[in-house]
């Protein structure tokens, strides 16, 4: 299977049937990266309705990064067009940044100023010049929202890497963007601040606040995501809703303490077996009838329900092994 | 964006430790000079610094002269190279762009911040060589300095031997042989070393005073009343401004090409000093005019009387010329790079 049609087959990328029908806030259109004879990014479609909440996933190495830095026109692309909040980039790019909060690669600020000091003077930077009060309350603003509000005037030199990383969240968060687009914004925070990381991505986009997320961590996805979209070697492999990618595999998983009884009862339609839990393959009639069937012939059930798939299963399936494993390309393609 | 770049600049520590570095060098210098009395012999060791112990008011130009061969210079060059390098590398540079700020204008930004950097440590440099010079050496004094200054050839302001010696500024000497050859002729313009020197070592202050009664004198002997010599130091404060910026655009395009500030650094003082090398190359001679460092010394030209414009003006062109052609190169480079750090 080549990688364009299993794209076409792991989701509706080509079908243009969105889980949402509004506009897109990004659409990127054949677009292509290349780094000397590498592909970086290879003919990507990329669609990001207003609204969502996105992951972006992929093994490392994988163009996640190269992708975020062309859609905020850090890098020109070789080939191919993006639309961004219905603007084109790079040409029109200044137009749209003002609206779009982002995070690249990592928190990055300077090392001798406090956290305060930075943002001021990153909002010091930005188009939209307020008074000094203002400016003040739009950085405390930003602190308290990201956990920061009571840091003191330490240097941010001597901040642990969550701090960095929520620091880096204030900054992004400055003008209250349309937009965000963050690469790996959960790297280096506790549990604890994942969660509330979460929960405040969650607050922002139920005020209308779309967000771009680029990880490598399926699990930060799954709990935070309604689209999703694969990367692997540059090329997009997969992208739909998160709840049509998890959707039903067509079989049920049977648990019964009597796992032989059901297996000879059910025959060939038992597709695998672990213990007392049995894969089987639908039969007409979905859950109720093959409960019935079951108990019909003495075979006790504890539990029974349809099978989904996981994000992990999808993203393995589709993906070879990031680019950090120095293994030939036959090898370790899957 | 400016405002926000001088914020930066200023708060910086390392821009004021550089400051204070410059501007301890001249104090130690001076604190030498005025315990020992020993003043070097005119014609060596840096412009001016034979005279100041009789005026302390003249230890500004000692100075600059002090710090304009090396110590400027790498600081030009560290602020500079370091201007978008540094950014770059510490990975501010990318959330600056995404504010946005544009390209050019953060180019911009940096090249005035690095204007004012360069004015800020000359200024500073004068100042507190001012303070230190007439507190160590007064300045109330009237002192004839034209025989104990660096002799002075002919009346047609050759620049020959002039200039200071030694081996820090060892492009002075045949630079000046090659205006003095060129422009020079009826004087023949060069060095004379002899007696004369050798006598004004031993100058007595006394004799110096009689020669000229009531203040500082020029290069060329007459005398220069405090206004006067306020003028002529502010011009040859701008002058050294304006040589310096050649080195800021070299080390400010580098660092567009380049993550690294130190590399940028590094490379514009491997520039300078290969000019440095070539100014004083007979071999070279075709290319002089156009290196960077040819016209450095010619701030010293405020002095003369009249003050000798040409090497000045010379020199004003060729840093505006270094200035244009490599911003446009890193104007250029920068714009349609790609962001990856």
């Amino acid at each position: 299977m080549s990688d364009r049609e299993r794209k076409r087959s792991g989701g509706h990328a080509d079908g243009g049937s969105r889980p949402r029908g509004d506009r897109l806030v990004i659409e990127t259109r054949g677009l292509t990266k290349r780094y000397g004879a590498q592909l970086a990014v290879d003919d990507v479609d990329l669609h990001v309705a207003e609204g969502a909440r996105y992951g972006f996933l992929g093994p490392n190495g994988s163009g996640k990064t190269t992708m975020v830095r062309m859609l905020l026109g850090l890098v020109y692309a070789t080939r191919g067009e993006i639309s961004v909040l219905g603007r084109p980039v790079p040409s029109r790019v200044a137009e749209v940044l003002p609206e779009i909060g982002a995070m690249v690669e990592g928190p990055a600020a300077y090392p001798h100023l406090s956290g305060r000091a930075n943002l001021a003077l990153l909002d010091a930077s930005g188009p939209r010049r307020g008074r000094e009060g203002r400016r003040r309350d739009r950085v405390e603003d930003v602190l308290a929202r990201v956990g920061l509000g009571a840091v003191d005037r330490r240097p941010v030199r001597t901040y642990s890497l969550g701090m960095r990383q929520r620091l880096g969240l204030a900054g992004a968060l400055l003008d209250r963007p349309r937009l965000l687009v963050l690469d790996e914004p959960t790297n280096g925070l506790d549990p604890h601040g994942i969660r509330e990381v979460r929960d405040l991505l969650i607050e922002l986009n139920a005020t209308g606040t779309t967000v771009f997320l680029s990880s490598h961590l399926l699990a930060e996805v799954e709990a935070l995501c309604t689209d999703v979209g694969v990367v692997d070697r540059g090329r997009l492999v997969l992208e739909d809703a998160l709840d049509a990618v998890r959707g039903p595999t067509g079989r049920l998983v049977v648990r019964t303490p009597d796992p032989d009884a059901a297996a000879r009862l059910l025959g060939r339609a038992v597709a695998e077996r672990h213990g007392e839990t049995l894969v089987v393959d639908a039969a007409p009639g979905g859950p109720p009838a093959l409960a019935r069937h079951l108990v019909e012939h003495g075979v006790p059930l504890e539990g029974l329900a349809e099978q989904r798939r996981s994000l992990e299963d999808v993203v393995v399936a589709m993906t070879g092994p990031g680019s950090d494993t120095a293994r030939t390309s036959s090898g370790g393609r899957r | 964006m400016i405002g926000v770049e001088l914020v930066k600049l200023a708060r910086r520590p390392r821009t004021w430790a550089t400051i204070g570095l410059l501007c301890l060098l001249p104090t130690v210098v001076a604190v030498f000079l005025a315990t020992t009395r020993i003043s070097p012999p005119p014609g060596q060791g840096a412009a001016f610094l034979s005279a100041v112990l009789q005026s302390g008011s003249l230890y500004p130009a000692a100075a600059l002269a002090l710090v304009l061969p090396i110590f400027l210079p790498v600081a030009v060059a560290v602020v500079a190279g370091d201007a978008v390098a540094g950014e770059s590398s510490q990975g501010t540079l990318r959330y600056l762009l995404v504010r946005p700020v544009r390209r050019t204008a953060l180019l911009v930004a940096k090249l005035v911040a690095i204007v004012v950097f360069v004015v800020g440590a000359v200024l500073a440099v004068a100042g507190t060589s001012y303070v230190v010079g007439v507190s160590l050496f007064g300045a109330g004094d009237p002192v004839a300095v034209v025989r104990a200054l660096p002799e002075v050839t002919g009346d047609d302001g050759g620049v020959a031997g002039t200039a200071p010696a030694g081996g820090q500024q060892s492009a002075s000497g045949p630079s000046g042989e090659q205006v003095g050859g060129s422009d020079a002729s009826s004087s023949g313009g060069v060095q004379q070393p002899g007696a004369d020197t050798g006598d004004t070592t031993a100058v007595d202050p006394e004799a110096a005073r009689e020669r000229a009664e009531s203040s500082v004198s020029s290069l060329s002997g007459e005398a220069l009343s405090p206004a006067d010599l306020a003028a002529r130091l502010l011009g040859a404060m701008g002058y050294i401004v304006v040589s310096m910026l050649g080195v800021a655009a070299i080390a400010l395009f580098l660092s567009t090409v380049t993550a690294s500030s130190l590399g940028a650094t590094l490379g514009a003082l491997a520039a300078l000093i290969t000019s440095q090398v070539l100014v004083s190359l007979d071999a070279a001679a075709s290319v002089t005019p156009y290196l960077p460092t040819r016209y450095w010394l010619a701030w010293i030209d405020f002095f003369r009387d009249p003050i000798f414009l040409r090497d000045i003006t010379a020199g004003l062109w060729l840093q505006a010329g270094y200035v244009v052609v490599l911003m446009l190169a890193a104007w250029a480079n920068f714009t349609t790079k790609d962001v990856t750090s």
